[in-house]
């Protein structure tokens, strides 16, 4: 097992810019998810780690050797494909040995070896079936085990719940966490999906337009996103964005909204000008006597909880409420944001401003 | 209303559906049949009018096709003594007797090696070339692929005279390399393209797998590629064979001795003591043989060809 990290990484196809300049460490044993829309540069910078593609520029140490521009099966690294990628000519034990046999291990070797992650597994019934005629499900199991048979420094992974049915996805995902902390590999995980990676991350990368947006822990990053894209892009629904125009000074804890006096976590740093304050939808409290106010659009009621949409002088905000808590449509309900959690952004560049709560997150390198 | 169900066809259905395959079936094996019927009749059973269904079966066409025969007086057949042995008989009641082999052999021979040698040079090439141009990043890939479809859009033998000028000042006239050369030269397009479109269908994530495993490009292409382009190939192949094996233009034009392939040959059958059509037959059913086994052989592969789109997702 060993710690990975990327220097300053970058990839251009002819003129398009894939990847611009990544830098971050994963550390050893964690499972570490690269999050993003597609065409994000996130499977770019999958394959640039395990050498299917090569940088442009920049620098990759896997174990604190430069693997840069090593072929792929210089860097004792394994791969889990999204289609899978099981050979269809070979059986499901001929498929897991595959890696072993490349490596010339002793026929008996191997056998031991197979008949280990075929348990670690629970798909020693199905070692001697054709590939062709397994589930989703078993696929994947086979697929992990070519990658764990060898005992790889690394595991990559290339959206490998993509191709299951969302039911089995839950399953399968909770089936490769367990895994995980069984055998603590370092672990990298490329998805499109914000809660996969919030469930299953001990760290997230997210990245936009092959822009390393923001890299920390999963919680901070909900709490404390860098910028509006990863503000919207994580949570479900997303953080609400209410713009206005105003001013904060360097230590200023309060803004104008709308006339409405906003008490914001002390700000480290001052601007005038064009904002959006960033609300999560759980942290908005209906208050009768807040002088601030929203019209309700609509109400999803979700069982414990209800998503009510509101009309409010900045813009359109949903609030996550108990649904015990009575909204009707056309009511004007009072708002109150609970102070210690709001985000300001700088509205031009999409940046958050650093303040007390955040700077934790925000400045750590 | 826009649901429907995929009912069992009825038992009407499927006996329609049953006489159309068979009527198809016999419509298109009844001339080869016909071929077959008339390299087991007499010469003279063979020209009969109305044509003859049944028939005294005899084998006097292979007998003429697989030797030449002189005439001679009965006198000299009195000197000759007993035929010894059964074709012996056979020619001599026509007042024959054998003179030698005949060359049918010889062109047969020629035909399976100039068949056979430019199918295996096509599928090497085509394969090299199709997975180059499927995987890698060739300058001018398109106008590339485009150039090597348009050597095939006249016909071959337009370039015939050209062809048969460059020959003979390279002395490839009549040889077996100069055949094999020019069977290969023009199915080479088939064979990269029909390739292409099957290496193209493979997942390039299998090599990719392979190449993460410990192999190099070379045995990821030998390992992982080529046994699930298996198909692809072996219908590739049968393309191939099936032009060089029936070719007959470039075959009269270039070749009139040592490397004359079948198709030529079997027509100057016909000059050889009056029009023999059982002997005619019998080196055109003989000939059907190699390409009808190559295809049974391979047929395995050409059904899962047809099936598999349909299983793979």
């Amino acid at each position: 097992m060993a710690q990975i990290r990327i220097e300053n990484v970058r990839k251009e196809f002819g003129a398009f810019t894939a990847v611009q300049s990544s830098t971050f460490t994963v550390e050893d044993g964690e499972f570490f998810m690269l999050l993003g829309p597609s065409g994000c540069g996130k499977t770019t910078t999958l394959r640039m780690m395990a050498g299917l593609e090569l940088p442009t520029s920049g620098r990759i140490y896997i174990g604190g050797e430069e693997v840069g521009m090593k072929r792929a099966s210089e860097r004792d690294i394994a791969f889990v494909f999204q289609m899978f990628a099981l050979y269809p000519h070979m059986n499901v034990r001929k498929n897991i040995s595959y890696p072993l046999v490349s490596q010339g291990m002793k026929k008996a070797e191997v056998a031991t070896r197979v008949a280990e992650v075929a348990k670690i597994l629970r798909i020693e019934g199905i070692l001697d079936k054709p590939v062709g005629g397994l589930s989703g499900g078993d696929r994947q199991r086979v697929a992990l085990g070519r990658a764990i048979v060898r005992n790889p420094k690394a595991f990559f992974m290339d959206e490998p719940l993509g191709a299951l049915d969302a039911e089995f996805r839950e399953h399968m995902a909770g089936e490769l966490r367990a895994l995980h902390d069984r055998m603590g590999a370092t672990t990298v995980y490329v998805t499109h999906d914000q809660l996969e990676a919030m469930q299953m991350g001990d760290k997230i990368v997210v990245m936009n337009h092959g822009v390393t947006e923001q890299f920390g822990r999963p919680q901070q990053i909900y709490d404390w996103p860098a910028t509006k894209f990863v503000a919207k892009f994580i949570g479900s629904p997303p953080m609400n964005f209410l713009e206005f125009d105003g001013m904060i000074g360097v230590g200023g804890d309060s803004i104008d909204l709308s006339g409405k006096k906003v008490k914001v976590p002390a700000s480290r740093e001052g601007r005038a000008g064009s904002l959006t304050l960033g609300v999560r939808p759980e942290h908005i409290r209906f208050v009768d006597d807040s002088a601030y106010r929203g019209r309700v659009i609509a109400v999803e009621y979700l069982g414990t909880t209800q998503i009510v949409t509101l009309d409010t002088p900045n813009g359109e905000l949903k609030a996550r409420t108990p649904s015990s808590q009575a909204a009707r449509a056309d009511e004007l309900i009072g708002l109150d944001f609970d102070a210690r959690t709001l985000t300001l952004f700088n509205a031009e560049t999409g940046r958050a401003l650093v303040s007390e709560a955040n700077e934790g997150v925000l400045r750590r390198g | 209303m826009s649901s429907y169900s995929v009912t069992e066809p009825s038992a009407r259905q499927k006996w329609f559906a049953g006489t159309l395959v068979v009527l198809y079936a016999v419509i298109t094996i009844l001339p080869l049949l016909w071929i077959i019927g008339t390299s087991f009749k007499s010469p003279s059973d063979a020209i009969a009018y109305p044509p003859k269904t049944f028939f005294q079966p005899t084998l006097e066409g292979y007998v003429n096709l697989f030797t030449t025969r002189t005439r001679v007086t009965e006198e000299q057949l009195k000197q000759m003594g007993e035929p010894t042995t059964w074709y012996d008989r056979l020619v001599r009641k026509d007042g024959l007797i054998i003179a030698g082999p005949s060359r049918f052999t010889e062109r047969f021979y020629n035909s399976v090696i100039i068949g056979f040698g430019s199918t295996v040079l096509c599928i090497v090439l085509g394969t090299a070339a199709a997975y180059a141009f499927s995987r890698f990043k060739v300058p001018l890939k398109d106008d590339l692929l485009f150039f090597i479809l348009s050597t095939r859009m006249m016909p071959p033998i337009a370039v015939a005279i050209p062809i048969f000028l460059m020959f003979r000042s390279l002395g490839l006239n009549d040889t077996h390399a100069g055949m094999i050369l020019l069977y290969t030269a023009v199915n080479l397009s088939l064979s990269v393209w029909l390739l292409k479109g099957f290496i193209d269908e493979i997942p390039i994530e299998y090599e990719e797998a392979a190449l993460i495993d410990g192999y190099t490009r070379f045995q990821a292409f030998y390992k992982v590629v080529l046994p699930q382009a298996a198909t692809g190939i072996a219908s590739t192949a049968i393309f191939c064979l099936i032009f060089a094996w029936n070719e007959y233009a470039f075959a009269v034009l270039l070749t009139s001795g040592t490397a004359q392939t079948a198709p030529p040959f079997i027509p100057t059958i016909i000059g050889v003591g009056g029009q023999d059509w059982p002997a005619v037959a019998a080196g055109a059913t003989l000939f059907l043989v190699p390409v009808m086994v190559f295809t049974i052989l391979l047929r395995k592969h050409l059904l899962r060809g047809i099936t598999f789109g349909a299983v793979r997702k």
